[in-house]
């Protein structure tokens, strides 16, 4: 797991664009140790540290309330950090008030000016930035043109559709040349259709420019699909910090696991070690053997694995029985999704969850009630700190 | 058998087939005509009372202060208001207290304006104040004091301190300290559809606090900025209580003191009516051009969106051209 998510970030490094500085000079955002307090005792974000490249799409994903909002903010410098630092290739910008960070933020309702037309939206940046009226005229114009929406460069926000006002406010955003480009929820506002167009979108131009993107969002899908690498806040604190594929497949912890849905979560005991290799065994004989290099666990101590969903098999003739990573399930609820059928159960008092492919629905129709086995691989069980 | 058979290809008469007419019975929708009544009375005992008023103005030269309606009709009693050349003229006072009235208002206005939006600024919910819920029941509080006390109370004051009451000075203070919480109320209003995150984006965008303000901000909220003039003005324009007790009588009385005293200094004629009238449709005039200048910016703003179209469409805001993009943003 560790091998893959290092190469991956590798893999994002070398792919950003001509940023290479000597090696001395730190390049990049750092986060170091931030914390924020609200008055009242709230604690928001917690000893938030974070390194991100330039040209990298860093998704913080969570739910509401998680601190990525806030950790953002503080980037942006629209909140003031309790404790800790944040550089922007070895500057520090806290002291810095918004209008003086190279950092944009394309705001969770846009929040474009409402009483300007596109183009004076599109142009107050360069306004604010000391550009003459004929230049800044026509480089709004040109990033109007460049989002397809030069025709519509009279009409003020309110007459403009969802994905219309996203648009001009990334136009707006661009033309400024930040550093590194904050997104509040991008696509919360728009519907479902075009979400997923401008998720695409999105990345693409993020690909281009080679910006480096800060991402935030409560969506899992949204994140797996943009992000170079996914930081899951939970509770004001960095839950896991991976690439998509590792986040998805090797939850570091529960709350990881659970957030990130369809993982099957086992509380046990270790009942057996044999060097990496650990065996986890719930009340309900749920046994599964996990690979965990690193682990402390001993024999005797509890452990609790997470079985992702995907990876749980039907076996047609409970040829597994007695043997470790399988489990004999009580059928609740078999769940046809088109594509795929989710296979609600039961073993012993534990829900569990299989997803399998559309082809085996005609063989699981209607057979709610029964008893069946299923069962997994070992590297499909992953061992959770709690 | 073969009739049976065409007996069945023949249209068998169904139940369903059978259109049935009933009566339809219009019913009267009570309710409404009820309700319609009930506002129609009450619109009648709202407005009556300056209906009448501008009614007996309207009256010959033999007019009286009260019905019946003598003839004929006429503008002489209002021409009384602006012709120094009739005997009975008004004329002069008039026009010294329309304009003292117009002056006062119109600071007034400006003062509660300016003094309603900044204290605003204190309950907007980016930086809330301690106890701003108690700070806000205090504030409307003053709506209710009754005035006249209020009145007495300031004159009290002042005298204790050893200070003469003058318009423009204790007068024109009660009505601005009076008109500020009315003032105080529009802005919240309007501070509560504000998105503060357009002042975030303008900062994020290059501008400074002062210019954010001025390119962002007040934009946004002069209209609550102007409703506020507008209160502070109508109130002082149309305040006695206040006035009367706060003011000396060495300067031009503003109208409604003017109105007010009247049977104390003059005859009365129906010309006291034609004045009143004529202060009321000033009041009414005012708030009914701002009616309809935003009515009008309203209609001016943008045309309405084809969502579907347009969204997908490809010659209008069709996708990110990314390439392209990619290119202005790096040169």
């Amino acid at each position: 797991m560790t091998d893959q998510a290092v190469s991956h970030q590798e893999g994002a490094a070398a792919a950003a664009p001509s940023t290479a500085q000597p090696a001395s000079q730190p390049s990049g955002l750092d986060l170091v140790g931030l914390t924020k307090v609200f008055a009242g005792g709230t604690v928001a974000v917690d000893d938030v540290n974070l390194h991100v490249d330039h040209g990298e799409y860093v998704v913080l994903l969570g739910p509401s309330g998680c601190g990525k909002t806030t950790t953002l903010r503080m980037i942006g410098g629209h909140e003031y950090p309790t404790e800790g630092d944040i550089l922007l290739d070895g500057q520090s910008l806290v002291d810095l008030p918004p209008h003086k960070r190279p950092t944009t933020t394309v705001f969770q309702h846009f929040a474009l000016f409402p009483h300007r037309t596109s183009l004076q939206n599109v142009e107050f940046g360069l306004k604010m930035h000391g550009v003459s009226r004929t230049e800044r005229r026509a480089e709004a114009m040109k990033a109007l043109e460049m989002v397809g929406l030069e025709t519509l460069h009279d009409r003020k926000p309110g007459a403009l559709s969802g994905g219309q006002q996203q648009r001009v406010a990334l136009a707006r955003v661009l033309v400024t040349k930040p550093q590194a480009l904050l997104l509040d929820e991008p696509l919360g506002d728009l519907d479902r259709l075009l979400q997923l167009r401008m998720r695409v979108e999105l990345r693409e131009l993020q690909r281009q420019l080679g910006l480096m993107f800060i991402h935030v969002t409560h969506n899992q899908e949204e994140a797996l699909s943009m992000a170079d690498r996914i930081v899951v806040m939970n509770d004001a604190r960095i839950q896991q910090v991976a690439d998509p594929l590792t986040i998805a497949t090797k939850p570091a912890t529960e709350v990881v696991a659970r957030f990130m849905g369809d993982n099957n979560i086992v509380r046990g005991k270790v009942t057996q070690r044999d060097g990496d290799r650990l065996v986890v065994e719930d009340e309900q004989h749920v046994k599964a053997s996990v690979h965990a290099p690193g682990a402390r666990h001993a024999v005797g101590d509890p452990g609790m694995i997470a079985i992702r969903a995907a990876a749980v098999t039907v076996d047609a003739d409970g040829s597994t029985a007695g043997e470790l990573n399988s489990a004999e399930c009580e059928i609740v609820f078999v769940e046809f999704l088109g594509d795929l059928v989710k296979l609600h159960l039961v073993a012993g008092g534990e829900r569990m969850l299989a997803k399998v492919g559309a082809e085996e629905y005609p063989r699981l129709r209607g057979r709610e009630g029964e008893r069946i086995r299923i069962s997994w691989r070992e590297e499909d069980v992953q061992l959770l700190d709690s | 058998m073969i009739e049976t058979m065409a007996s069945a290809a023949a249209p068998a008469a169904r139940p369903q087939d059978t259109v049935v007419r009933r009566e339809i019975k219009q019913r009267r929708d009570w309710a409404k005509w009820g309700l319609a009544v009930y506002f129609a009375l009450f619109l009648f005992v709202l407005y009556i009372p300056m209906v009448l008023m501008a009614i007996l103005s309207f009256q010959g030269s033999t007019g009286q202060l009260t019905f019946p309606f003598r003839g004929p009709f006429s503008i002489d009693w209002w021409r009384t208001l602006w012709d120094t050349n009739l005997f009975n003229t008004i004329a002069d006072d008039v026009s010294a207290s329309g304009r003292q009235s117009l002056w006062l208002a119109l600071v007034a206005g400006v003062l509660v304006a300016l003094f309603g939006f900044s204290l605003s600024m204190a309950f907007r919910r980016r930086w809330r104040l301690k106890g701003d819920v108690l700070a806000f029941y205090i504030l409307m509080l003053a709506l209710m004091t009754p005035a006249f006390l209020v009145g007495l109370g300031n004159q009290l004051l002042w005298r204790y301190m050893g200070e003469t009451p003058s318009l423009w000075y204790t007068a024109l203070g009660a009505n601005v300290i009076w008109g500020i919480p009315f003032s105080f109320l529009v802005m919240l209003a309007v501070w509560n559809r504000y998105d503060r995150h357009v002042e975030e984006a303008a900062r994020d965008l290059g501008a400074d606090g002062p210019t954010t303000f001025r390119e962002v901000t007040l934009p946004l909220v002069w209209t609550g900025i102007f409703g506020s003039f507008l209160f502070g003005f109508t109130l002082a324009w149309n305040d006695f209580d206040r006035t009367i007790l706060l003011q000396n009588g060495y300067q031009a009385q503003p109208l409604p003191v003017l109105i007010g005293t009247w049977p104390q200094s003059r005859p009365i004629l129906p010309n006291l009516y034609a004045l009143g009238a004529g202060t009321t449709a000033v009041t009414l005039a005012l708030i009914f051009v701002v009616l309809i200048a935003v009515t009008l910016r309203l209609r001016v703003r943008g045309a309405p969106v084809r969502r579907v179209e347009e969204e997908f469409g490809e010659e209008v805001g069709g996708s990110l051209d990314v390439a392209g993009t990619a290119e202005l943003t790096k040169k």
